[in-house]
């Protein structure tokens, strides 16, 4: 392990944001299949081979694209190049508020390709998708203020190789993040706005109204995002890699037991449970944080 | 020292002008606008370039006949007010100007008798910031309402066209903003606020309709409780000290000048509608639009501001300080929440301007070199974008018959160049990477250095800027073919020009902010504390590409997408294969019914009411405190 | 070579069914049969969908439906007529205000037989559906080398 931490402080920011681009894709696929074959098995069925959703993707690809109005491709182009340098951004080792920001004004291009479109499913789907923004962006605003408190840097090159366990000085942050990841993945009880596993909740939500190559974009979009995410938890176990990595994979098979078991919330509930947490957890860390220094 | 003079004097002479002339030269009058425009614009870029390098310079300027004039055109203000109110059977404003009148005037003839001031002018580079947006925005606002108003008449026939006296108040009021920046003398500095003070309310209640004179009077009465603190804060000042200079007072021992630090930035609280003073920004929005944009976004509040920012580090690191900090982040997060359930357009603007005052304001409470480089970024991130949006609403308002939200579907196949410019502001206003996102990030990490838990202030706050911010983008990006007819022959000439200048202006400062961040705040804030915060060249330079690839990326592919002869395939949106034509579908009973969309406003839970009552409430508290604090 | 047969999206439309048909079909999707193996995901809209199933016969007001809903596929699509009504009518094939089967309407592609349709007889007819999606689409390809 010591070994890949070795070749990844050698790669200069430009390798290690191009070995991102290249590879994240394939993970982020893996671990959707992994998502698809695990949750068939907990349903008692066989579930489609791990490598599915690149099938999935290679056909859209392949599908003619219809659209309902010439315009509206064009955001989820924006959306998937900002989720792109935002995930190269942080496995860059940058400012990891550089990725909020990134993040941020993806999902808003995202939001607004739903917009766009005018049809109704498609624009609740993008109003539960602004309200899914809004539910973990306190979240994810306080996650970067947690490490800047604890590592005194927002730098995510510096925090990773930090010494100390950051979960031991931010478990209340950890746990937020874990709350509002299940939103972050499109997993019930939070799946809104365009849900993985709930083929037609809304129809399909946001994405109702994208076929083709566009839709394959959106998949592939959400892998690079889901990479991301994960990698966010990495952090919070750096001091030992091996650790790391198990816990993170842990945490994607816990957000599939979650998604197995629990119905969808409704917004309302959401939207109200998600602030409360973030502000419950994140307030008491910061407060025993404050008490402790 | 002559261009600060002429900067000051030369607006009034401009609206004396804009007075004396006939209601009809439309012409000369817009000539007239355009030339005040250039030359006090220029004035200001040549201050920009003459004193940029140099840090705070001061000037002397004695002269007994100012201060006598002052004195006069205060007696007339004063006994303006007095008449104003008793004639529309408002009697507050009375008391309040009395006692204000009583304290200031028994003040000057008494102690005041002896004041000797040194250096009645002054520059800084905070000067110059606010009297480049003064100058050219304020212009180009005052520009724009040239022909605006003209419409305005036409179409309110039923309103008394006052347009000569209103842009004597226009003008006048640009004139009060430059004297107001330059001002050293702080007995200089109240006369050109009470200025503000005055006019800032005869604006509002240009229509002379019910609702206006309410709001007028609402405004009038929370200028003057803001006044009579600045006047408890001058008198206070002096008789501690003898001093009555800014740059004095901030070289005075801390203890001596901090009660009069507190009563002025008390005043800058209620110019700059904060809690609990927020009432009167949003009761403004009935005013015409060159009012909204000049006054509340781009100039008067900024005043506001400017008197905190210029009383924080006089303040730093006291229990008074925190309050003001706690103040700014709970306006910040409490008037953004209740933006979320607005559906009227102004009002959401009302809302999101003294959110991010609020902003400004707690960066002054934390007072810590990050803390006013944001601070300042957000000064001007904000003056450029937001007049921007007024301006829209406004041409909306009554071009398009609606100031509401939910009426501003397909506006961009309505009115595609007026959508484009309205998507620019609000872009300006949240997304990264423009300068606001940068500003307000920026404030989390001087947050963090200072006082933790105000970042949640920043977190809760951010999500619902995001929240009411992408709503209102989505609603205006409805795209409908064959269902609407373009509006944009409605909207003339001179106004889209306009437009089109603020929304070059706001790109072009977003794409400028290295440099704006490194010549413009760099020096104030060095000048300040010592020492200016860097960021990284790594940060910077993702920024300025990220903003690079969206200028240029954003245009191509809208070309792309709308000229191009790709091949795609047009289908109808999904109504479960029901559908009838593009927006109508065959619903029960076989009825054909009009698919309509409307935006979430969830009122149950960011309601006006129960929050603005909560704000207050907090504030109230704050402010006993932060005066308990002090005189204790 | 088209990945279709590893990633047949399927939406499922009701013309005039009884309902039979319907849930063999969604019985297909469930762990007994599990067609979700075969990548199959019974999807809502049709923009993302490569199968039209439909189940019952056609009248006035379903043919307006189905036409839309076709209309709005992406190409390459197939139509699956599921249990005899869809095929031809079946019984109701007289009854004055049913049309007939699919076929009447839309081309069909894959008839499976059946009141109500087995899953193994789905299962068979999916198949068949992916190698008509996969002849489809080179067709298409052919079609546009030639032209362009």
């Amino acid at each position: 392990m010591n070994t890949l931490i070795g070749i990844y402080q050698s790669m200069s920011i430009f390798e290690r944001m191009l070995a991102y681009i290249i590879f994240a894709p394939f993970i982020g696929g893996l671990l959707a299949g992994i998502d698809r074959k695990l949750t068939a098995r907990l349903q008692g069925r066989v579930g489609p081979p791990i490598r599915q959703p690149f099938f999935d993707a290679l056909k859209l690809f392949q599908k003619e694209s219809v659209v309902v109005n010439k315009f509206q491709n064009f955001p989820i182009i924006l959306f998937f190049i900002f989720t792109v340098l935002a995930g190269a951004l942080f496995f860059g080792g940058s400012n990891f508020l550089l990725t909020v920001f990134s993040l941020t004004l993806s999902g808003v291009f995202f939001v607004l390709s739903g917009f766009s479109v005018s049809s109704p499913y498609s624009h609740v789907g993008a109003e539960r998708e602004i309200i899914q923004t809004a539910s973990y962006e306190p979240m994810i605003i306080l996650l970067a203020a947690g490490f800047y408190l604890a590592t005194g840097t927002f730098n995510v090159g510096e925090i990773a190789l930090y010494k100390k366990p950051l979960i031991l000085v931010l478990p209340g942050i950890f746990a937020g993040y874990l709350y509002i990841l299940t939103i972050k993945f499109r997993k019930s009880p939070f799946d809104l706005s365009m849900s993985h596993e709930g083929h037609q909740e809304l129809v399909r939500g946001l994405t109702t109204e994208f076929s083709g190559p566009a839709l394959a974009l959106i998949e592939i979009t959400h892998w690079y995002e889901n990479v991301l995410l994960l990698g966010i938890i990495y952090l919070f176990f750096a001091f030992n890699p091996w650790l790391a990595l198990a816990v993170t994979f842990g945490s994607y098979l816990l957000e599939i037991f979650i998604d197995n078991n629990y119905a969808r919330f409704k917004w309302q509930l959401t939207f109200a449970s998600s602030w409360v947490f973030t502000a419950a957890v994140a307030v008491s860390n910061i407060i025993v944080f404050g008490l402790i220094r | 020292m002559n261009a600060l003079i002429f900067l000051t004097v030369f607006p009034l002479c401009v609206a004396v002008l804009a007075a004396l002339l006939p209601v009809g030269l439309h012409a000369l009058r817009k000539t007239i606008g355009i030339i005040a425009a250039v030359v006090m614009s220029a004035l200001s870029v040549y201050l920009l370039i003459a004193y940029h390098d140099a840090g705070p310079l001061y000037f002397t300027f004695d002269s007994p006949m100012v201060d006598w004039c002052m004195l006069g055109v205060e007696l007339f203000i004063a006994v303006f007010v007095v008449v104003f109110s008793i004639r529309h059977k408002r009697y507050l404003p009375v008391v309040l100007v009395v006692v204000q009148s009583v304290i200031m005037f028994g003040f000057e003839f008494t102690s005041g008798r002896g004041i000797q001031v040194e250096h009645n002018l002054f520059i800084d580079m905070f000067s110059i910031i606010m009297a480049l947006i003064i100058g050219i925005i304020g212009n180009a606002i005052c520009l724009y309402g040239i022909g605006y108003m003209a419409e305005y008449q036409e179409h309110y026939p039923e309103i008394k066209d006052r347009r000569r006296f209103f842009f004597f108040m226009m003008y006048a009021f640009l004139g009060a903003m430059f004297g107001l920046v330059f001002s050293n003398n702080i007995m200089w500095f109240y006369f050109f606020w009470e200025i503000t003070t005055i006019l800032s309310p005869l604006l509002i209640g240009y229509r002379n309709d019910e609702e206006s004179i309410k709001s007028m009077f609402r405004t009038l009465n929370m200028n003057l409780i803001g006044g009579l603190g600045f006047a408890v804060g001058i008198v206070t000042l002096y008789s501690g000290s003898h001093v009555m200079e800014l740059d004095k007072m901030m070289q005075l021992d801390k203890a001596l000048v901090l009660i009069p630090a507190v009563c002025i930035v008390f005043a800058g609280l209620e110019k700059s509608a904060q809690f609990p003073f927020s009432s009167w920004l949003t009761g403004a929005m009935v005013a015409p639009t060159p009012v909204s944009a000049l006054l509340h976004s781009s100039t008067m509040v900024k005043a506001g501001v400017y008197a905190i920012l210029r009383m924080s580090p006089m303040m730093k690191d006291t229990a008074a300080a925190n309050m003001l900090m706690y103040m700014g982040g709970m306006t910040f997060l409490v008037t953004a929440l209740i933006a979320i359930s607005q559906s009227n357009g102004k009002k959401v603007l009302a809302y999101s301007t003294i959110s991010n005052l609020g902003l400004i304001v707690a960066c002054a409470g934390v007072s810590s070199p990050a803390a006013l480089w944001s601070a300042l970024l957000l000064i001007i991130f904000h003056a450029v974008s937001k007049p921007l949006l007024f301006l829209c609403v406004g041409v909306c308002e009554y071009k398009l018959n609606s100031r509401d939200i939910e009426d501003m579907d397909y506006l961009i196949m309505r009115v595609p160049k007026l959508a484009a410019a309205m998507m620019i502001g609000m872009a300006g206003m949240f997304l990264a990477p423009f300068g606001m996102i940068v500003g307000k990030f920026a404030t989390l990490k001087a947050f963090l250095d200072q006082s933790p838990f105000m970042a949640m202030s920043i977190a809760y706050g951010s999500a619902a800027t995001v929240f009411f911010w992408s709503k209102w983008m989505g609603k205006i990006m409805t795209i409908k073919y064959g269902v609407t007819q373009l509006m944009e022959h409605l909207i003339s000439g001179w106004e889209k020009f306009v437009l089109a200048v603020f929304a070059a202006a706001t790109l072009l400062v977003c794409l400028a902010f290295p440099l704006v961040s490194s010549r413009l705040v760099d020096p104030y804030v060095q000048s300040v504390f010592g020492t200016y915060p860097v960021p990284s060249t790594f940060t910077l330079s993702v920024i300025f590409g990220m903003l690079a690839s969206l200028f240029i990326i954003l245009p191509l592919g809208l070309y792309y997408y709308g000229h191009s002869s790709k091949e795609y395939k047009r289908v109808g949106t999904y109504f479960g294969g029901a559908n009838i034509d593009e927006l109508s579908f065959r619903g029960p009973m076989d009825r054909q019914l009009t698919a309509e969309t409307r935006n979430y406003y969830l009122s149950r839970y960011f309601g006006e009411g129960v929050l603005f009552n909560i704000g207050v409430f907090i504030s109230l508290i704050l402010i006993l405190i932060m005066f308990g604090v002090v005189i204790l | 070579m088209g990945w279709f047969k590893r990633s047949p999206w399927v939406i499922h439309c009701n013309a005039t069914s009884c309902n039979g048909c319907d849930i063999e079909f969604l019985a297909s999707l469930s762990p007994m049969y599990d067609i979700g193996r075969f990548g199959v995901i019974n999807i809502g809209s049709p923009k993302h969908a490569d199968i039209l199933v439909v189940t019952g016969s056609v009248n006035a007001k379903s043919t307006q439906v189905l036409k839309t809903i076709y209309a709005q596929m992406p190409n390459p699509k197939v139509i699956m007529a599921v249990g005899l009504c869809a095929v031809s009518g079946c019984v109701f094939q007289d009854c004055y205000n049913v049309q007939g089967g699919v076929d009447k309407v839309l081309p069909v592609d894959v008839y499976v037989p059946g009141c109500a349709a087995r899953p193994e007889s789905i299962i068979d007819g999916l198949f068949k559906a992916c190698d008509k999606l996969e002849e489809k689409y080179m067709q298409h390809k052919e079609n546009k080398r030639k032209a362009g």
